[in-house]
Formats: structure tokens, C-alpha cells, sequence
């Protein structure tokens, strides 16, 4: 971890991670969506709407998971200050935020068909929009501090007050009485999902889990690259400014 | 699409939007490291150095 804290490195690390992992991304979501569709069989209540649950869960948990990484970033930028961590706090917010609003639509579709609406204000519905509301909170005040390591500072301290919601997230449906249902495969008795349907959801979970990785990397390596086009730009402006001002003193001897 | 019941268009339709959003991220991604990419070029190729990039030898094309 501490090796990859030189950007320079990460980026050669970056270089043929990326290309692998998005290769294996591929034909994992490809596998996956051809156990959905053909293998998979329809549910006994829900019929064939339940093929949506292959894309809403899997975006649930990266919803979630990423917020999580979100946090444990921001404690590498608040206690190490590594170099990466507000690196990675960065890029993750904008696919968390997609992967966000993908489980909240999509769990719309499919609501609307199996309980009769498309949104209700229970506690699994709300808590997920106020994640979605907070992702949204976090690239704003990114956007709003020009200066990086500053903005990593303020966004860590907001990341981590936001995490109290991932387990309200997580719980929500155990707490309290929701038209969602309860958890069905990460409970403590092992999943009650039939492995007919478990097995294509945890392909699918794969393959979207490591195009999130492959996604997060990118945009590491976008970040590191913007900074320094910043740190660079400052020089180039202060070279000017210098050069300027030697101009205007006139010829020494 | 009849296999799919009274309910395709549900089912389409979010696998279309998940196809848009990955599209998207993915685009953005790519689209975004060009523009990065073409940035540090051309300030490097006016010479500036950042100082942990040590000194500039030879010509800058």
C-alpha cells in the first residue's frame, strides 16, 4: 500500500491494471448476462421481473461499497495523509453516485410492476436516496475548494459523518417495517435465494465489481493527471509573472 | 421480448439504462484521460517541469 503511495508508480501500476481488469470486467458481465437470460429461471411470484434484481442488487452493493471505500480513504487522508487517498475519494464519488441512481431507478422499474408504485418513503427507499443525496454533497464541495489537498480535508470530514447512513442502508429493512423486503443473500443463516438465481447474481455482482475497480482506476489515474496539469499551469503562470517582472526592472549591470 | 412477459418493458428498460450509465462512466473516462493527457503535453512541451521531474535536458519540441 505504502509502496503504491508514489502517484509515478501507481500510474505504471494503473497502466496494465486497467486494460486487465476491464478485459475480465467484460467477459464477466458477459457470462453473467447470458446465465440471466437463458439459465436463470423466472420466479415462482414475481415472474420474470426478478431478471432486474441481477442489475439493482449488484448496483446496491457497489452503492454501498463504494461509499464505504469513500471512508476509508478519507481516513487515509485524515490520519496518514496519503498521497492517493483523496485521490481515490475523488474518482469514487461520481461512480458511486451512478451506481447510486442506477439501484434507485431501477428498483423503481421494478417496483412498479410488483407493488403497484413506483416509490414509496419507506425506510430501505429513503435511506438509499439520502446516499444518493449525500455522493451528490461530496462532488459539490470537491468543486467548491479550488485547492485539492484542502477540498480532501473538508470532503473526508463530510464522507465520514455521512457514513452513519450505511448502515441505516444496510439495517433499515431489519429496523423497521418496509414494503422492501429483508435481506436474502448477506445474512448471518447464509442466503435463502435458490442457487439457480444465486449463482447468476454473484456473476453478475463480480463482473460489476470489477468494472468498478477498472472505473475507480481510471479515474485515479485521470485525477493524478489533472493535478499535475494544475501544479504545472502554477508554474508555468509563476515563470510568466517572473519573466514579467524582470521586463520591468530594465537591464541590470 | 414476449419471453419476457407483460412486464419487458420494466425489464428492457433497466437494462438499457444500465448500459447508458456504463457507456457514460466509461466515455467519460476515456474522453476525460485524452483531455489530461493532450494538457500535460503541451505544458511540457513548453517547458515546464515539475520539480520532482528533475532537470530539463535538451531541446523542447
Amino acid at each position: 500500500m505504502i509502496r503504491y503511495a508514489n502517484p509515478t508508480r501507481f500510474l505504471g501500476l494503473a497502466s496494465w491494471l486497467i486494460p486487465a481488469l476491464a478485459g475480465l470486467a467484460a467477459l464477466t458481465l458477459a457470462v453473467g448476462l447470458w446465465m440471466v437470460f437463458a439459465v436463470a429461471p423466472a420466479d415462482y411470484q414475481q415472474g420474470e421481473t426478478v431478471r432486474i434484481m441481477y442489475i439493482h442488487v449488484p448496483a446496491a452493493w457497489l452503492a454501498m461499497g463504494c461509499y464505504t471505500l469513500m471512508a476509508l480513504s478519507a481516513i487515509g487522508t485524515l490520519v496518514w495523509r496519503h498521497p492517493l487517498a483523496d485521490v481515490s475519494q475523488k474518482a469514487a464519488a461520481p461512480l458511486g453516485a451512478a451506481f447510486t441512481a442506477l439501484c434507485l431507478v431501477t428498483g423503481s422499474l421494478w417496483g412498479k410492476p410488483m407493488w403497484g408504485t413506483w416509490w414509496v418513503w419507506d425506510a430501505r427507499l429513503t435511506s438509499v436516496l439520502v446516499l444518493f443525496l449525500m455522493y451528490c454533497g461530496v462532488m459539490a464541495l470537491w468543486n467548491a475548494i479550488e485547492d485539492p489537498a484542502r477540498a480532501g480535508r473538508a470532503v473526508s470530514i463530510l464522507t465520514l459523518v455521512g457514513f452513519i447512513n450505511i448502515p441505516i442502508v444496510k439495517f433499515s429493512v431489519d429496523w423497521w417495517n418496509t414494503l422492501h423486503q429483508p435481506a436474502s443473500v448477506i445474512r448471518l443463516s447464509g442466503p435463502t435465494i435458490d442457487p439457480s438465481m444465486l449463482w447468476p447474481l454473484l456473476v453478475m455482482a463480480v463482473g460489476a465489481s470489477l468494472l468498478f475497480i477498472a472505473l475507480h482506476l481510471m479515474g485515479m489515474r485521470n485525477e493524478i493527471l489533472r493535478r499535475r496539469v494544475r501544479t504545472l499551469g502554477l508554474l508555468a503562470a509563476q515563470r510568466e509573472d517572473t519573466a514579467a517582472g524582470l521586463a520591468e526592472a530594465g537591464p541590470t549591470r | 421480448m414476449s419471453g419476457l412477459g407483460p412486464h419487458a418493458a420494466y425489464i428492457l428498460a433497466s437494462y438499457a439504462l444500465a448500459a447508458i450509465i456504463v457507456g457514460g462512466l466509461v466515455i467519460h473516462a476515456v474522453l476525460d484521460y485524452r483531455t489530461q493527457r493532450a494538457a500535460l503535453q503541451r505544458l511540457e512541451a513548453s517547458g515546464t517541469r515539475r520539480r520532482s521531474a528533475g532537470p530539463v535536458t535538451g531541446p523542447q519540441a
